[in-house]
């Protein structure tokens, strides 16, 4: 049986629509995010290219963009898009429940 | 941690020397950097992609580069043809090198593809090898001027002084970048390209180098056979004849600056500029924000500018005033190679990251 929780985040209202931020927990990091239509996703919170912390780039539909080399990830599927990211990001199942925003890890 | 000054070490630039070993051993490489705080709500509005703006840029850079090399064809032989190839020149050897830089990032366009196909044309316009390069830059940014880690560092210590005024002329540029593009071509990549670019990427920097040698060897076949040198007017050329506007612009990023710190404000250089050159250069004229902020947009530079200028050195009032404050400090680095510009900051500007300085 895994040993993953449902981890409270944060109120949903705290994350705009096409954003993304940090959230620290049991000594890791990862970046949770909301999609244009609202809906929430998690992934690592590293880029897999040079461990910059991802809550400081860009959203944009489908991708998160790594702040210091511009490199890309579908934040959706964690998959590497584009250059200079090659391996792809981890991702964690996310869910909005009463207003809150959760994630398994 | 401050790092003393060795006055007897000689800078080893490679990417596998002891400055390399140097700057992993005292965290400099891949150091998390200084950057001013701006608030997130205005950072994500800095950073929002748009076509519109590059795209009315890219059709004006091609319309000159049409009405350059119109002209200089038209007018071949007479006088009346410099002026058209001044233009097409500075638009095919300088503006390229913008375009490649902010294509390159993938910031110019929202579109992905218009990036790419952007970025292919610059690449070969400014003779860099498009796979190769995209990773050099992105060494640049995490590493940038760090000795031994840096590979797009153009103000070595000591300068080479008359080099540095030889690059003006572009002919030793050109040779080293074709050079390069042979070399690659033939299968080969540099210790320090291996160094930089990750090996899943080598076959596709040996196959890009092929492709841009062919079409400088097709160029040279179609003016040896119409004996003719409007063909290498036309492609190849005007990254001689018509770079001294990108060395104008470029050079003064980083050159007189500092080395192995970890705030961009001691070793980039913000200088205001007139706007057809700012234009020419997409605004990179503002390099501390563009090194602290890599993710906003060409077009949004300036706004950024305003938003961090509380925290900045002032920045050079024209591109006279940067190289009154550049030449002199290249030319004493040739004396004092530890020596570098250190700017005042304003008083509202947290003060400079002085931790970890080897100069």
């Amino acid at each position: 049986m895994s040993d993953q929780v449902w981890t409270d985040v944060c109120d949903v209202e705290e994350i705009d629509a096409e954003d993304v931020i940090r959230f620290d927990h049991g000594g890791r990091t990862f970046a949770v995010y909301r999609a244009p239509d609202g809906s929430a996703f998690a992934t690592d919170g590293l880029c897999t290219h040079e461990k910059v912390h991802l809550a400081d780039g860009l959203v944009m539909d489908d991708t998160i963009e790594c702040p210091k080399h511009n490199g890309r990830f579908n934040y959706r599927t964690g998959e590497a898009l584009r250059a200079p990211v090659c391996i792809n990001l981890a991702t964690y199942p996310a869910r909005i429940a009463d207003g809150r925003i959760e994630i398994l890890i | 941690m401050t790092l003393t000054t060795d006055p007897h070490h000689i800078r080893d630039y490679s990417l596998t020397g002891a400055d390399t070993i140097h700057a992993r051993e005292t965290g400099l490489a891949g150091a998390d950097w200084y950057r001013t705080e701006v608030p997130r709500k205005v950072m994500k509005d800095l950073m929002q992609r748009r076509d519109g703006p590059a795209l009315r840029d890219t059709a004006i850079w091609f319309a000159l580069l049409g009405i350059g090399a119109w002209g200089g064809i038209a007018f071949w032989g007479t006088w009346a043809c410099v002026p058209f190839w001044l233009l097409y020149g500075v638009m095919y050897g300088s503006a390229c090198d913008s375009r490649w830089h902010e294509c390159g990032h993938g910031t110019a366009f929202r579109t992905s593809w218009m990036n790419d196909c952007v970025y292919q044309i610059a690449s070969f316009m400014v003779v860099r090898n498009p796979v190769s390069w995209r990773w050099s830059h992105a060494r640049h940014h995490t590493d940038t001027i760090i000795v031994g880690r840096d590979p797009e560092i153009a103000c070595m210590r000591p300068p080479n002084v008359f080099r540095l005024l030889l690059a003006y002329a572009g002919v030793l540029d050109m040779i080293d970048s074709i050079k390069t593009l042979i070399r690659n071509a033939f299968g080969t990549l540099s210790p320090a390209e291996k160094d930089y670019i990750p090996q899943s990427e080598w076959t596709r920097a040996i196959f890009a180098a092929r492709i841009h040698m062919a079409i400088y060897g097709a160029t040279l076949a179609v003016a040896l056979l119409t004996w003719s040198f409007i063909p290498l007017m036309l492609i190849g050329g005007p990254r001689i004849y018509g770079c001294w506007h990108m060395l104008m612009t470029g050079l003064i990023q980083h050159c007189g600056l500092a080395e192995n710190v970890t705030d961009y404000r001691l070793n980039s250089r913000s200088v205001l500029m007139n706007p057809v050159s700012q234009w020419i250069y997409w605004n990179m004229n503002y390099h501390i924000e563009h090194h602290m902020f890599p993710m906003v947009p060409y077009h949004a530079l300036p706004r950024l500018h305003e938003v961090l200028k509380h925290d900045l050195p002032a920045p050079n009032s024209s591109i006279l005033d940067a190289y009154r404050e550049a030449i002199p400090a290249v030319l004493r680095q040739a004396r004092e190679p530890d020596f570098y510009v250190h700017k005042p900051l304003p008083p509202t500007a947290q003060p400079y990251r002085m931790e970890i300085v080897h100069v």
